[in-house]
């Protein structure tokens, strides 16, 4: 089959801050660079992050140390993170946040003019020795929203080239699996394009969208991770979600970490503080996954508000109303349009909602993917031509548990790096991996299944189905039995999607397509978390179960890698070895 | 409840026409958003967008009973009285005065082109200091009410000023994000873009009509804007 190629020296899936921060890199370089986006950029899911970009750029406590990240975000991430790529983004850091204020990034002002900066949980002085830090740079509680709107702006001015509604379906590999590009589908007029390139970097963002319940946008669909894994290619950690403490109940809206940063509780229904039993030092700060649990426990014993006692409250009030309309202007809006609740008089109603894909597709600090060969662990190998950064990545930087905050310095930090690193592969002279016409063919394989659906059951009845098994098998507290039925459940929506049925078969702007096109992709994650979940023995960061309630440093201190081809769960060393710091040694997390 | 829905696929109709849908709500007031979703349940072939589904990615703009908004944000009791009970039908056309590609999907392409007439960017031509450039409190709360523009294209697609010179008048959001940066004390191309508004239409179309703040879903004033950058133009002047 032949249809159109588009070429360009290098494609970006994915119009969010990853994705666009490394255009950006390359197109200022001038490189021929492409970002495909399936939506505007400025509507991708960056633009909901709320409080904040942490980096130890020493505004609020001039004697602030990237090394002092570097320990909260190891103790964090419960020591599966890589220190090498913790050191790295936390030393970076700064500069690449200095280059957001020279872009233009509306951030919020001190007295003396420098960038604002507030409490987040799970930040430190002194190596978790001095109390806790103010390190998260803010522009109000609209962070992202600066953020993604800057990036679009500077990619505007140096000349990248935006295929904007065009949607990545498939990579295409040549005959020894060396990326070649991608399928995409202009959404606007239904054609179908090669875009070949002698890098592809997948910035696909997250696949919230596998919950019934999460903060991530409808958009979030696990595109990039689904074409690796139809690829043959193993993902990282991908048991690893994080379930964010407050999110609005009933609608799933994010409120921002910041609320707590900037003074804010929780309280259960008796109005009790709870977060003091759990964690007694950083209380309502502790890092997410512990508050996460902490919250779960008051609801299943009973301390939960409501009718159905199934959410608790995040207190803010005693903040006053010029704090809250001045620091938290977005969550005031949030919280009157979602819960019908003005935070300056009465709490918000929260409840833990699924939130982050801490795993991904595993990659080195340059964002190269790395596929692994048997026996070799450890040993890295790479994916010719395939790159990934931001949330689709596991470079990996949050290990078990993300810390707020480290997200949007996750993108900007490795999206800059793949785009440096690219930069200079494309000088010294980088190979065009050329595809057969069956490789092509191999490629449209799915698109044409859907195209000749004749029957079958629909789209949104069958992700509702997938949502709902997520939700009830693999969420805040997981248990071997419950989840070894979720995954029997996995197996059989596979075959039942494998034979779903796309009735609307017209060309523009067809959103049934795309839509039939992302639920392949959110089978794929589902199903690669959930075999993840299920073989990580043990009770780790965000992953918590009933049945190995202990962390087992002797046998998980490692990566699971899910490889798709055999559907099973092996292991990769994590990395101890920074280069410029003393190794971080696993203790006992405590906050 | 009954809604009433815009259809086109250029593929297939020859002309638009309005298609009615029953949907059952349990008597909640949902977001307009919501209402499409349980339509689109029924009837695949529906096109919108929609994305972050809280009000920051402006994907969803749309005509809702005859005022442009945010679908995912605007619930059933206040889109117009009556609808929420059943009284009335909950009617969606695409935002007006740009073409229709499908449904409730417009071409933006007019839209996104005044706005990067504006050079939405940051300018300034002095070296960057190794840290931020430093920048008061004050000065930065000069672009509060403006850097929040999320580009919905409520504002100029409700403005008549706009519908007729789509390709010569800037429209309320590119002129909010004009002065944006016109307003940023760490920007110094004020010169140059003041003068590339100083001609009958970019800006002085504007007639202060103010359809675009009574429609703003982020509750903005680009009028506000517009009447800072005229008087930086009069200054100028003189």
């Amino acid at each position: 089959m032949s249809i159109r190629t588009i070429t360009f020296d290098a494609i970006v899936v994915g119009g969010g801050g990853a994705g666009m921060r490394a255009s950006l890199q390359m197109a200022q370089s001038g490189f021929k660079t492409a970002l495909i986006s399936k939506v505007f950029p400025t509507r991708s899911h960056t633009v909901s992050a709320q409080g904040g970009i942490t980096c130890a750029i020493a505004s609020a406590d001039p004697n602030d140390d990237w090394r002092w990240h570097m320990y909260d975000t190891v103790k964090g991430s419960d020591y599966i993170g890589d220190q090498d790529a913790i050191e790295y983004m936390c030393n970076v850091g700064p500069e690449a946040v200095f280059e957001l204020d020279h872009m233009g990034l509306p951030f919020s002002r001190t007295e003396e003019g420098r960038i604002y900066q507030r409490p987040f949980g799970g930040q430190s002085k002194n190596f978790g020795e001095g109390g806790q830090a103010a390190r998260t740079c803010a522009a109000a509680d609209r962070t992202g929203h600066a953020l993604l709107h800057t990036l679009y702006q500077q990619n505007l001015k140096n000349g990248t080239q935006f295929y904007n509604e065009w949607y990545a379906a498939e990579l295409v590999k040549d005959d020894e699996g060396n990326v070649c590009g991608v399928i995409a589908i202009d959404i606007e007029s239904g054609e179908t394009v090669f875009f070949k390139a002698k890098a592809t970097v997948f910035a696909t963002g997250g696949s919230g969208r596998i919950y019934a319940s999460t903060t991530n946008a409808l958009i979030n669909t696990g595109d990039g991770v689904g074409m690796a894994l139809r690829a043959g290619l193993p993902v990282q950690d991908i048991e690893m979600w994080q379930f964010h403490p407050t999110g609005i109940a009933g609608a799933g809206v994010l409120v921002t970490e910041g609320c707590r940063g900037e003074g804010g509780y929780l309280i259960n229904k008796d109005g009790e503080r709870f977060m003091e039993r759990y964690a007694p030092n950083a209380k309502d700060l502790a890092s997410r996954d512990v508050v996460a649990r902490s919250m779960m426990m008051e609801i299943l014993d009973g301390r939960g508000a409501g009718p159905d006692g199934d959410h608790v409250f995040l207190k803010l009030d005693h903040l006053g109303e010029e704090v809250l309309h001045s620091r938290l202007p977005g969550i005031c809006e949030l919280a009157i349009t979602f819960a019908q609740t003005d935070p300056v008089k009465e709490p918000i109603p929260v409840v833990p909602t699924c939130h982050y894909m801490m795993g991904g597709i595993p990659t080195n600090v340059h964002g190269q993917a790395i596929k692994l060969s048997g026996g070799h662990e450890g040993e890295d190998q790479f994916v010719n031509g395939l790159f990934a950064v931001g949330e689709v990545a596991c470079v990996s930087v949050h290990g078990a548990n993300r810390l707020g905050g480290n997200s949007l310095l996750d993108l900007v930090v490795f999206g800059r790096a793949a785009g440096l690193f690219i930069e200079d592969q494309l000088r010294q002279g980088m190979t065009q991996y050329e595809p057969t016409d069956g490789n092509i063919d191999e490629a449209m394989a799915r698109l044409n299944r859907w195209e000749s659906s004749a029957g079958g059951e629909s789209v949104p009845a069958l992700r509702k189905e997938l949502q709902s098994v997520m939700q009830n098998h693999f969420g805040v507290f997981r248990k071997g039995d419950l989840m070894a039925e979720g995954v029997a459940k996995l197996a059989d929506l596979r075959k039942r999607i494998a034979n779903a049925h796309l009735e609307d078969k017209s060309g523009p702007f067809n959103t049934a397509r795309i839509e039939a096109l992302e639920l392949d992709n959110l089978l794929e994650v589902a199903e690669a978390t959930a075999i993840a979940a299920e073989g990580r023995t043990e009770s780790r960061g965000a992953h918590s179960r009933y049945d190995y309630p202990d962390r087992d440093d002797e046998n998980w201190l490692c990566h699971s890698i899910f490889d798709p081809k055999a559907k099973k769960l092996g292991k990769r060393d994590v990395n101890f070895k920074p280069k410029t710091v003393d190794t971080f040694q696993p203790k006992a997390r405590t906050y | 409840m009954k809604v009433s829905i815009y259809r086109y696929n250029p593929e297939t109709d020859r002309e638009p026409s309005m298609k009615e849908y029953e949907v059952d709500t349990q008597g909640k007031d949902l977001m307009v958003l919501d209402i499409l979703a349980l339509v689109k349940e029924q009837d695949q072939s529906l096109a919108y967008r929609r994305s972050c589904r809280e009000g920051v990615c402006g994907s969803d703009g749309m005509n809702m009973n005859g005022k442009n908004g945010l679908a995912c944000i605007t619930p059933l009791s206040q889109v117009a009285p009556g609808v929420l009970e059943g009284k009335k039908p909950l009617i969606l056309r695409p935002l007006p005065g740009l073409p229709v590609i499908r449904d409730l999907v417009v071409d933006m392409g007019m839209f996104y082109n005044q706005y990067e007439k504006v050079q939405p960017y940051l300018q300034n031509n002095t070296p960057a200091p190794a840290i931020e450039r430093l920048q008061s409190p004050e000065e930065r709360a000069k672009i509060d009410g403006l850097y929040e523009c999320i580009l919905c294209a409520c504002c100029s697609t409700s403005c008549p000023s706009f519908w007729w010179n789509p390709d010569k008048f800037l429209g309320p959001a590119a002129l909010l994000q004009s002065y944006r940066f016109l307003a940023d004390s760490r920007d110094n191309a004020t010169e140059e873009r003041l003068s590339k508004l100083d001609d009958p239409f970019s800006l002085f179309r504007c007639h202060g009509i103010m359809n675009c703040v009574s429609v703003c879903p982020k509750g903005l004033n680009p009028t506000r804007a517009i009447g800072h950058i005229r008087s930086m133009l009069l200054e100028r002047g003189i």
